[in-house]
């Protein structure tokens, strides 16, 4: 076979300017003051409230968007109902526009001059400048992943299957489960790996509706552009960015790792 | 009667698929519904599992009017055309399935199953994943899955449509064995009247969303109620301004009682040879002889023949 020699070095020479580059830069500079040094700036009471709120809003929106994903799917794949076409290219709209429109679209319909913040306010909920806000925002710019990865599964895999369970007495939670779900599982999981990234290192959306408050509303990629821009801690940001790309990654890896087993025992490539 | 369709009709959108079905399937038969492709008939068997709703009529199974009972409640074996395998489970997972469902014990379950792969002769593939499996093989599985359940109809949608040659005669005499000593009442839908005509007790010929003929598949043959099933079932030639199967033609002497003739083509099929002739009106008509016709009668282009209606025509089979 030939070697396509020149477009392997293109490609290689382009990740190694944009991706491998500057993090492996940042994994460097990250412990160039030794492991001890990197602890300490990983455990800093900021960084840490910061790390366990960024993984709360994700353990919150992640399901959130996974649930409303898959349902959207399943609707768009086997029903056509007039305005699916619109309603479909809704889910695309928040990661469409730049997050800060997200951010500001939702300090407009939430704040007190709001249609309904100001009912809300009177019922005693505040959306601006709380965990409630964040997730909302959070929620928002990572609507659509799990819904794009896994409606091409359900379209490519029919309604074949899902119909000979019905024939076999099979309910639709059933079907749904023991059918539908293996089916599409790996679509769904790798909707969810996306998710997660996009909810962990959310910074625009969050940093209009959140406010900003540091050891309150401050999620991780605040603290890191924080520590960057206002407190002039470079050594805090390289560190706690390298903690918050290494989950990411862990995510994809392990995705990755317990797919190609399943494939390699059942030998087939569905 | 098993299965009792009084009007059926069904449309998508302003295309009527099924148009004013009415019949009757025996009890414990294996009925073919034959058709060219978008005749409708793949719909028919779709409606009379519950995978579709009726726009209007009724359908009865066993004197019980099933028209809105949902298709988990029919107790139908279904078998799709490309197999719908469960493609995450093994063969037995599958083939257990609608047992499962019916939350059978797991002893009652791995019994049954292992019952019904020997039948579909699976029994050593019972860890296999679909994917590890033959065409011919997931089609066995699908229908042993389907069988699983004691369905009280089966209903196969081209079941032999997606093998090769081969095969699909093997399964054909295969599928004719099984209904002999399992006889459910089986509906088989096909658009290979070769394949129709060797399987079905009872056919029923299907076009344009209705149905043309239905009864005996030799009395069909022989006796077709319209042109579109005569020339459907076999190959038509035109004699005398009438269309006539091409092997009930005979070729004689050029002395002999009939029509005057003139051999313009001969093609040897190895198994029958095709005459084509151009008679005294300056008609074209062709006629197919067994090998040894042929050789009796040694033709060759240009012969001056007579052609005639043979007198006892030859049925088929």
């Amino acid at each position: 076979m030939k070697r396509p020699t020149g477009l392997r070095v293109v490609v290689l020479a382009y990740l190694g300017v944009i991706v491998a580059l500057p993090v492996g830069y940042l994994i460097y500079r990250a412990f160039s003051k030794g492991f001890s040094s990197f602890m300490s700036q990983v455990t800093q009471p900021g960084a840490v409230h910061a790390l366990v709120l960024s993984l709360e809003v994700a353990a919150i929106a992640v399901p959130l968007n996974t649930i409303v994903g898959v349902g959207a799917a399943l609707l768009f794949a086997r029903h056509r109902f007039w305005g699916h076409r619109v309603l479909d290219l809704c889910f695309d709209i928040p990661v469409a526009v730049s997050p800060v429109i997200i951010g500001v679209a939702l300090v407009l319909a939430y704040s007190k001059i709001g249609w309904w913040g100001s009912w809300l306010a009177t019922q005693g909920i505040s959306v601006l400048f709380s965990v409630t806000g964040i997730v909302l925002a959070t929620t928002a710019v990572s609507l659509p992943y799990v819904l794009r990865s896994t409606l091409p599964v359900l379209l490519e895999s029919g309604t074949d299957q899902e119909e000979a369970a019905r024939t076999l007495g099979s309910g639709p939670l059933r079907t749904f489960w023991y059918i539908t779900l293996p089916v599409i599982r790996w679509g769904v999981l790798y909707g969810v790996v996306l998710t997660l990234a996009r909810t962990l290192g959310e910074f625009g959306a969050v940093v209009v509706v959140s406010g900003n408050i540091s050891g309150l509303t401050q999620t991780l990629p605040i603290y890191i552009y924080d520590s960057w821009d206002q407190n002039y801690n470079a050594q805090a940001s390289f560190d706690n960015a390298l903690i918050l790309a290494a989950i990411a990654v862990v995510a994809l890896v392990v995705l990755g790792i317990l797919r190609s087993k399943e494939r390699n025992h059942r030998g087939d490539l569905a | 009667m098993a299965i009792l369709l009084n009007r059926v009709t069904k449309s998508y959108g302003s295309r009527r698929v099924v148009d004013d079905v009415t019949t009757s399937i025996d009890d414990g038969s294996l009925t073919v519904i034959l058709g060219p492709s978008g005749s409708g008939k793949s719909t028919l068997l779709r409606l009379i599992a519950g995978l579709e709703t009726l726009d209007s009529g009724t359908v009865a199974i066993d004197g019980q009017d099933v028209t809105f009972q949902d298709v988990r409640d029919r107790n139908i074996g279904f078998c799709f055309q490309h197999y719908a395998p469960f493609r995450h489970m093994t063969v037995a997972k599958n083939v257990g399935f609608g047992l499962k469902v019916r939350k059978q014990s797991r002893a009652d379950i791995d019994r049954r199953v292992g019952e019904l792969l020997e039948i579909v002769r699976l029994s050593d593939k019972a860890n296999r994943y679909p994917s590890q499996l033959s065409g011919g093989e997931r089609q066995r599985m699908a229908l042993a899955r389907a069988l699983a359940i004691e369905p009280r109809v089966l209903l196969l949608d081209e079941p032999f449509g997606a093998l090769d040659a081969q095969v699909r005669v093997e399964l054909r005499s295969w599928l004719r064995d099984f209904h002999h000593r399992i006889p459910v009442t089986t509906i088989m839908v096909t658009h290979d009247q070769q394949e129709a005509m060797e399987v079905a007790d009872q056919l029923i010929i299907m076009a344009e969303g209705a149905i043309q003929q239905t009864g005996d598949p030799r009395h069909i043959y022989a006796s077709p109620s319209n042109e579109f099933v005569q020339g459907f079932l076999g190959p038509i030639t035109n004699f005398g301004g009438v269309p006539v199967r091409p092997h009930d033609l005979e070729i004689r002497g050029a002395n002999a009682p009939g029509e005057h003739a003139v051999v313009t083509a001969i093609q040897n099929f190895g198994f029958e040879v095709r005459v084509d002739l151009r008679t005294e009106h300056d008609t074209s008509c062709w006629v197919q002889l067994s090998t040894r016709e042929a050789e009796t009668l040694s033709l060759s282009v240009g012969d001056a023949v007579t052609v005639s209606v043979r007198h006892e025509p030859a049925l088929m089979i």
